[in-house]
Parts: structure tokens; sequence; C-alpha cells
């Protein structure tokens, strides 16, 4: 721990005949302690815990973290091989720098390189080719190339700078295959790689992968919906025409700058119109989207045809039950004829039955004399006949017929009159006629 | 989801986009740490840094913070808010006041719901409160997945002191069921002091401090010790009487008042205009927070009326002084709780959260900068820490056998000026409440004229003296003493050592003229103490070990 508080207060000058062994002496212990928790938070708890869980003291620790931030030093400067130039370029002029990369000393692949924000390969370069280096080494004073090491130090440290040269260095783009190379089974591992280095480009990160023939429907259109929505945060001010530096020419230099600002312009709706095109031409040739398009039309078909035979079915179904209909229509029309007939017939018979029931009862009451001794006068059978014809109103054809076959062999006056005394009773206990309109046979 | 899970669970160390969450129960923030490792709060969609923790559904569809707060007015009814404080509860065990203006809390198979309308064109549904929190906390995720352009993972969350297990795992899983695998739960004050000590200014100290948070619906105050950067909390306060919204009341009653004068109708009494009422005095109170006067108005606050009115500070504070003493009394007896005196507060830096105004600090003036986000940065800064580790060893560093340690009760430290126990001045090296295990080094000055000095290691009890009345001179502790600026003549407190058990003696022997000696104390786990001191500059030295009690 290299902090440490200062104190101004001096300290006591030792007292004469102060001695001790090794000039120290213990006198006490320190006092008992309360146990707490300390909160598990911040960098000096996670040195804390360190310590407590590999049992380190503190200067074990102390130099243990000293090691390991050496080693990484070490493994930092190992990473960085220097590798020969090529001699052509060597030979740049420093004007065009332009076209030498930025990270040409860089042993990464590109696409590696992205992921990177170290821009340690130019610094041993500049070891190596400082202009006042390779005089002393007897080489020539041509400083060309040192130049570009600059420049492109220059890029490298700047972050926008540095995504202005990814944004057009070529260098990472996967090229996309041919339908020819794409046709052997080789089409997703080709075009993933197309892919995957255009997605470097994207603004949303991570970019979803290209998948391969087992990839499910949502994750292909999840791919191509992004890609098709691509955002991008390419642009292309690494290829502007230089602007003219001196105040002299303000037209020119805003003229250069109109028309740097147009071929960006330019070259943006190319470039998205490139990676429209390959999305298009990936798509087109995706077996994935086909078979999905067959699989959704089959289904969809398949829609149809049920929806179809379920309307046949129901069609048919309505028919049958439609000539059903009629058909009981007519047996139910043809029955009630019939029916209505014998009814006819039935009613006529039964008519008739009443009407020889009525005869027969009519004539029980005249056989029995109208219930009088000798002439029957006139009030007598017509009150008879009154309560007669009451009865026989308040009374159906089955009572009648019943009633009709009680009198039928009745001759004797006194067995008449109690069959229609019954009777009258019990006509009036169902209350169907009233007590006072029975005159006789009460 | 099922995307969403994996990825919460099954994120290693190096594919983790960590944040830090604030999760208040009124309002939450989200930090992320930038990649010079400085953490920055950061804004929502709707630009707001302090998000309220409010949901709302209206036909279906989802709104949260400051668009759900407006909610409260129209749609109350399917807008839930104070949600976090029912995570991991009983329904029994709830206080569910808060509530009372907006969705409300129901039981349900042993937790909480709400029964909200949150589809479109169907009945309501019942939505536990773990379900809501995930829904708020993936709004939050996604805001800032939005931000870092990366989806994120895995996050910090702030909790306050006194959660309990249940809680702590209701908010665990809501998190997970968001997709973000919750590294480390780390309790408020404390994640705001880390954020204040990762000031660049701000140097490795021991110091007592007083966090005291002034939130919505409760206040949370807390007496932390840090020495050396290792933070022991030594007590704490949980309060529901003196918060913000209690502050609100104040003004919504004062509002309230005057526009029955007015128009001759009491505003709350209806739903609605009492809605607009708490909204506008919410927004006024936090205008009075920053400046000396605020407007308050509300257009058709009841039957129609417009209202508008201001306020100034002074009324505020003469109306809201109940509160704010409620406050400040709370604070005092958090204090006395952890056995200090308010002259032992070294820094009292957070007093005003987002929630209040001016609270007098009992020693020092708030310091902070910006205290609402604190919060929220010391999560970001936590889980920038963190992330590269494996959750195993998260876990293992967070398990009480590593968190639970001795403190010392008494300071340690040397005499100055004489070796005479009653007459020499302590000056303490290591403090008390010090974890162990500790390493203190300090340098001090030797006599003018140099030569053999005397180092002798006492403990040191300090205790406040109080003085009746101006005293004529002080007894040569006047380095200790505080800085008092109000002296009242009758009563002089101020903070002195008392010197204690001797614990060693060591000399060092022919020291340079203006020179120093360095004496370093190396308190082990079992609280051996290892004694080394030399001159600066010089080799060899004293060593000695004082043997464990």
């Amino acid at each position: 721990m290299a902090t440490h508080a200062n104190v101004n207060l001096p300290l006591p000058v030792l007292p004469e005949g102060w001695s001790g062994e090794k000039d120290f002496k213990a006198i006490g212990s320190i006092s008992a302690a309360t146990q707490r928790s300390i909160e598990p938070v911040g960098p000096h708890f996670l040195a804390h815990a360190r310590r407590a869980r590999h049992k380190r003291t503190f200067s074990e620790d102390d130099r243990i973290q000293a090691q390991e931030n050496a080693k990484k030093v070490e493994d930092d400067d190992s990473g960085e091989i220097s590798e020969p130039e090529d001699p052509s370029m060597l030979l740049r002029d420093a004007k065009d720098w332009k076209t030498t990369t930025p990270y040409s000393a860089s042993p990464n692949t590109a696409t590696e390189r992205l992921k990177t924000k170290s821009s340690a390969p130019t610094a041993k370069k500049v070891l190596k080719h400082h202009p006042d280096k390779r005089a002393a080494a007897g080489g020539t004073e041509d400083d060309s190339f040192f130049k570009c090491i600059q420049k492109a130090t220059e890029v490298l440290l700047d972050p926008i700078k540095r995504r202005q040269f990814d944004s057009v260095d070529e260098r990472a783009d996967v090229e996309p295959p041919s339908k020819k190379a794409a046709k052997d089974g080789k089409y997703y591992k080709l075009w993933s790689a197309t892919f995957k280095a255009e997605g470097r480009f994207s603004k949303v990160q991570p970019v979803p992968k290209f998948g391969d023939e087992k990839s499910t429907k949502e994750e292909v259109d999840a791919f191509y919906n992004f890609f098709y929505n691509f955002d991008s945060w390419r642009s292309f001010e690494y290829q502007d025409e230089d602007v003219p530096d001196d105040n002299e020419n303000r037209d020119q230099k805003r003229h250069m700058e109109r028309k740097n600002n147009n071929a960006r312009k330019k070259k943006k709706t190319e470039d998205s119109a490139r990676l429209r095109k390959l999305v298009d031409d990936a798509m087109a040739g995706d077996a994935r989207i086909k078979q999905f398009r067959q699989e959704a039309n089959a289904s969809k078909n398949k829609k149809k045809l049920d929806k179809e035979q379920a309307e046949r079915d129901a069609k048919e179904a309505k028919e049958k039950e439609k000539a059903k209909a009629e058909q009981d229509k007519k047996d139910a029309e043809e029955k009630a004829k019939v029916e209505r007939e014998s009814n006819k017939k039935n009613k006529e018979q039964a008519k008739a039955a009443v009407k020889k029931n009525r005869r027969v009862m009519k004539g029980s009451v005249k056989d029995a004399n109208y219930f009088v001794e000798g002439e029957a006068p006139a009030s007598a059978i017509n009150a008879v006949l009154a309560d007669v014809e009451t009865i026989q109103g308040k009374i159906d054809a089955d009572e009648t017929a019943e009633l009709a076959d009680k009198l039928r062999d009745l001759k004797l006056a006194a067995d008449i009159k109690k069959v229609w005394t019954a009777e009258a009773k019990r006509l009036v206990d169902a209350s169907k006629i009233k007590e006072s309109d029975i005159k006789t046979f009460a | 989801m099922s995307a969403e899970e994996a990825s919460a669970q099954g994120a290693t160390p190096g594919e983790r986009v960590a944040i830090g969450i604030s999760f208040g129960n009124s309002n939450s923030s989200i930090a992320v740490t930038s990649f010079d490792d400085k953490a920055e709060v950061i804004a929502n969609e709707d630009g707001d840094r302090q998000i309220p923790t409010i949901i709302s559904y209206v036909d279906g569809e989802e709104y949260n913070g400051q668009q759900a707060k407006q909610q409260l007015i129209r749609n109350y009814k399917n807008t839930v808010a104070y949600f976090r404080d029912y995570l991991g509860q009983d329904f029994k065990s709830i206080d569910p006041t808060h509530s009372h203006f907006s969705a409300h809390p129901q039981e349900h198979d042993s937790t909480i719901a709400f029964t909200i309308q949150d589809k479109e064109e169907s009945e309501p549904s019942t939505v536990t409160v773990s379900e809501i929190a995930t829904r708020h906390l993936r709004r939050l995720k996604q805001s800032a997945s939005d931000y870092t352009g990366k989806q994120v993972n895995s996050a910090v969350i702030t909790i306050p002191t006194n959660f309990s297990e249940k809680q702590k795992s209701a908010l665990s899983k809501a998190a997970a069921d968001a997709g973000l695998e919750v590294l480390q739960l780390i309790h408020e004050p404390v994640a705001a002091l880390l954020a204040y000590d990762a000031r660049p200014e701000s140097k490795v100290a021991d110091k007592n401090v007083v966090v005291a948070d002034l939130g919505g619906t409760r206040s949370d105050v807390a007496v932390i010790a840090s020495r050396g950067g290792i933070y022991t909390i030594l007590a704490t306060a949980h309060d529901y009487e003196y918060a913000g919204v209690h502050l609100d009341k104040v003004l919504q009653d004062h509002f309230a008042k005057d526009f029955i004068k007015w128009h001759g109708t009491d505003p709350r009494e209806d739903q609605r205009s009492m809605a607009k009422l708490k909204l506008e005095s919410e927004a006024t109170k936090k205008a009075l927070s920053i400046g000396t006067n605020a407007n308050f108005s509300v257009e058709s606050l009841a039957e129609g009326a417009d209202y508008a009115s201001t306020i100034n500070r002074l009324r505020y504070e003469t109306i809201a002084r109940k509160v704010l003493d409620g406050f400040n009394r709370l604070i005092e007896g958090v204090v006395k709780k952890a056995g200090l005196d308010v002259l032992e507060i070294d820094e009292n830096f957070a007093a005003i959260f987002p929630e209040s105004t001016a609270i007098l600090a009992p020693s020092t003036t708030p310091t902070a900068i910006n205290p609402s986000e604190l919060q929220a940065r010391g999560a970001a800064l936590q889980a920038s820490l963190i992330q590269e580790y494996e959750a195993e060893d998260i876990d293992q560093s967070t398990h009480p056998a590593v968190t639970t340690v001795k403190h010392l009760t008494n300071a340690v430290g040397v005499l100055s000026i004489t070796g005479d126990e009653s007459k020499g001045i302590f000056t303490p090296i290591l403090s008390a409440e010090t974890a162990v295990p500790a390493r203190r080094t300090i340098h001090i000055n030797v006599p003018k004229e140099g030569g053999d000095v005397l180092v002798k290691i006492v403990e040191g009890g300090s205790h406040i003296k109080v003085t009746k009345e101006e005293p004529a001179k002080t007894n040569g502790n006047k380095d200790d003493s505080d800085e008092d600026s109000d002296d009242e003549p009758e009563e002089r407190r101020e903070k002195v050592w008392k010197v204690g058990k001797v614990l060693a003696e060591a000399s060092v022997k022919d020291t340079k003229k203006g020179g120093k000696v360095e004496v370093m104390i190396n308190v082990a786990g079992d609280l051996a103490v290892t004694v080394t001191a030399r001159e600066v500059g010089a080799k060899g030295g004293v060593r000695g070990t004082i043997s464990a009690p």
C-alpha cells in the first residue's frame, strides 16, 4: 500500500536507559474485537477477498499481484511479432500513404483486428524505420516509409479515423460465393462467411447468424429481416479526395468539400444497394426459404382443401336433410288425408251411434211412460224430455253409448228412472250440470 | 423468452455485458461503465435518468417510467406503482397505502398480485408482483441494450439494507426472468458510497460516513465505517413516516387549502383531481430542490377550474418542517445507534436523494455531486469489477466466511511529543471499527535535532468532551477538535482522544535532523500485530510482533 498519512507532531525522544530486545518491547495486546460483516463491494474488498481466500498476507499479495502485472506486460510484448515488410511497401511514396494500410504490420487477420483496440503494431516499426536509425545503420535518408508509418499511427490512434478506415478496408470482406461454388452443400458455409464479414458494419451487435439447413423459420426470418433493415456505420470519408489546405483558394476548397460529400453519399447509397442485392441473391438461392414457402403453401393448400371438403360435406348433408324433410312432409300429408277420411267415417258412425243411442234413451223414457201412471200429460212429457236433452247435451259419445247400453234392456219404469237419476247425480257431482236444471231425475 | 433465459443463465464471464441498476420503490436508474471505467447513468428512451418505477397498460400497450406515471391520472386501475417493496412479501406484511392511487395489490397464492387489463380486448388478468418486476426490469434492460448496442445480460442491483433473504431471492428470480443474471445484490448506501469514493479526487481514507436517503416512500439512513476502502455498516434505520410522499402531502394540503379558498371545492376528494395534485406537487417539490421558487399549475384541477400558484423555498421549509425535522432526528438517532457522536462523522455526503430539499447536516455539509445517480453508478462500478469472475467465484467471495471479520474496538496509534501516557498526544494509525486484517503506514516527524526516538504503540479511545464555557486555553488537543464553526459560548463539544492500553514500544536510533520515521502496523486476522518502524530513506529498522490476545 503506497498511501500513508503524514504526522507533523514529532516523536518523543528516547528516554534514558530504555532498552529492548532488538529495540522492540511488546507490552500489551490489542483489545478484544467485535465481529461485523463488511460489505462485499468495491475494489478494496475484492483485494481482501482474494487475500482471505488464498490465505495470503498483505506483502505476499502485493508481490503476487506485481508478478501478475509484470507477466501481462511481457505477454503483450511477445504478441508483437516483428514481421518483415513487403519490399514494395518500403518503396512507397509518402504521398500514397492512403494505399498503405495502417494494419500492414499487424499479424492478426482483418476481422480479428476489428475487435481489438490496440494500436501497438506501428510502435515497433517506428523504432526500426525512424530516419535517424536508418541513417545510423548506413541506409539512405529516405523517410517516405516513416511518413507512412506516422500517418498510419495517426489513423489507428484516432477512433473516428480508424473507423473511417475500417469502413473502406475491403480486405476483411468475404466475396459472395458464385452460384456454382455454392451448389454442392457449401452454400451455408460460404454465405455465412460473407454475412459475417458484412455484419461488422452493423451498429446493432450481435448480428444474427446465417445459420444452416437446420435453422428454424424464425431464425431465418430474423436473419433476413435484420439484413434488410441493416443499420450500417460504414462511411466513406477515407476515400475523399484531399481538400487543399491553403487559405487562398476558398472556392476551390468548398467545391472539393461538396464534391466529397456527394461522393460519400453516392458511395453510401451504392453500398446499401450492394448489400440489398447481396441479401436478395442469398435469399434467392436459399433452399430453406423455398422449403418454408413450400411448407407454408402446403399448409395453406391443405387448409383450402379442407375447407372445400367441409363445404361439400355441409352441402350434401343439407340436401339430404332437405329431401328427407320433403319426404316426411309428403308422408305426413298422406297419413293425415287417410286419417281425415277415416275420421270422417268414424265421426259419421259415431254420430249415427249417438243418434241411435239418443233414440234408445228417448225410447226408454217413452217405455217408462214418462214415469207417470196412465196417459202422460204433455207437461210431464216435456219435463222429462227436457231433462233427457239436458243430460244428452252434457255427455259425450262414449257416455251416451254406455248410458244407452244400460237403458236398452230395461223395461221397468223404476229401473229406468234409477239409471237416469244415477246419471244425473254423476253429472251434478262432476258439476257438469246444475241440480236446478234437473227436474224429474233429481 | 427462452433465448433470454438461456442468456441469463449461461453467460460466461467473457460474454457478460453488465450494468448497474438502482431499483427503487419510486424511481429506478440504470448505469453503465464506459471504456475508461467511469460509470455513468444513462437516460431511457424518454430522456429520463430517474425512471419512475411504474408500469402501465393502455389498450394492451405497455408504458413504463414517466409515461406510465402520467397514466396515474386517467388510467390508475391499470397502472402499477410502488411495487418494489412488495416483492417476496406476504400480503399480510405489506403496507398498501401508497398503492391507493394505482392498481391495488391483492393476495394471490401466497404472493401478491395486481388485477390489470394488460392485453387488448380481453378480461383483466392477474399479474403477480414478480411478473410486474420482471416486466419493469426488462424495460430497463432494453433501454440499456439500446444505449450500449449490445444485449445486456447481467446486472448488479441495489437493495435496501433491510431486504430479507426471501425478498432477495424474489428479486433475483424476477431479474432472471427478465434475462438478467444478477451478479450481486449490493446495499444501496454502500453502492452510493462506492460511487462517491470513485471520484477521481477522492483518496482512500478512514472515515465515518452517514448515507441518508430521503426516498419516495421510505427513508433509509446508514452509518458506514469506511476503512481503507472497505465498508462496514455500523447502524441503519428505516423510516416510513418521513419520506418524499410526506413532503408531497404537505404541498398537496397547502395548495388544496388555497384552492378551496378560491373555488370552494376540495380537490382531494376526487380521484382524478387528487392524482393531478399529487403529480404536480411532486414536480414542485423537485423544482424547489433546485431553485428557490417553484410554480404549481394544474389545468382543470377540479370541476374544470384551472389552478396556478407559486411557492418559495422558505415557505416550503416552514410547512415541511415537521417532516424535515423528523428526518434529521432519524439521522441523529442512527449515529447514536452506531455508538458515535455527530462529531465523529467525517462525511455526510448523500443527504439529498432525489426527493428532498436541503437537509441540514449534523456536522458537515453534503458534498455529493448529483446524489440521485450515485446508487446506480456504484452498482455499475461493482458490475464492472466483478463481471470478469465466474459466478461461483463471486459466491465464494461474498460468503459470510469471507465477509465476517473482526473489527477493532479501539483505535491504534502512536504517541507524539512525549512518551508519558498521560501527556502524550495520541495519533491514530488504525481507527476503531477497522476490519482486520489491516495494514496502515504513517510518517512521523522526528524531533528537530534528530537522534534516538521512541515509538510507543498505544490504543486510544475517543470521547466527546463537553466544555461548559468558551475555554480560554485548549489543552493541547486543538488539532483534534472538529471544525465546529458555530461556536456557542455555553457549550462546546469536541472530540478528544484518550490514551488507553500500551501495546508496544520500539526505538529508532540515530535519526537525522528533519527526518521522518515510517511506522507500519499490520494487524492479522487473529489480532496479532506486527509493527515495523524505520527511518524514511534508511535501511533496516525495527520489527516486532505483538501476539494475539
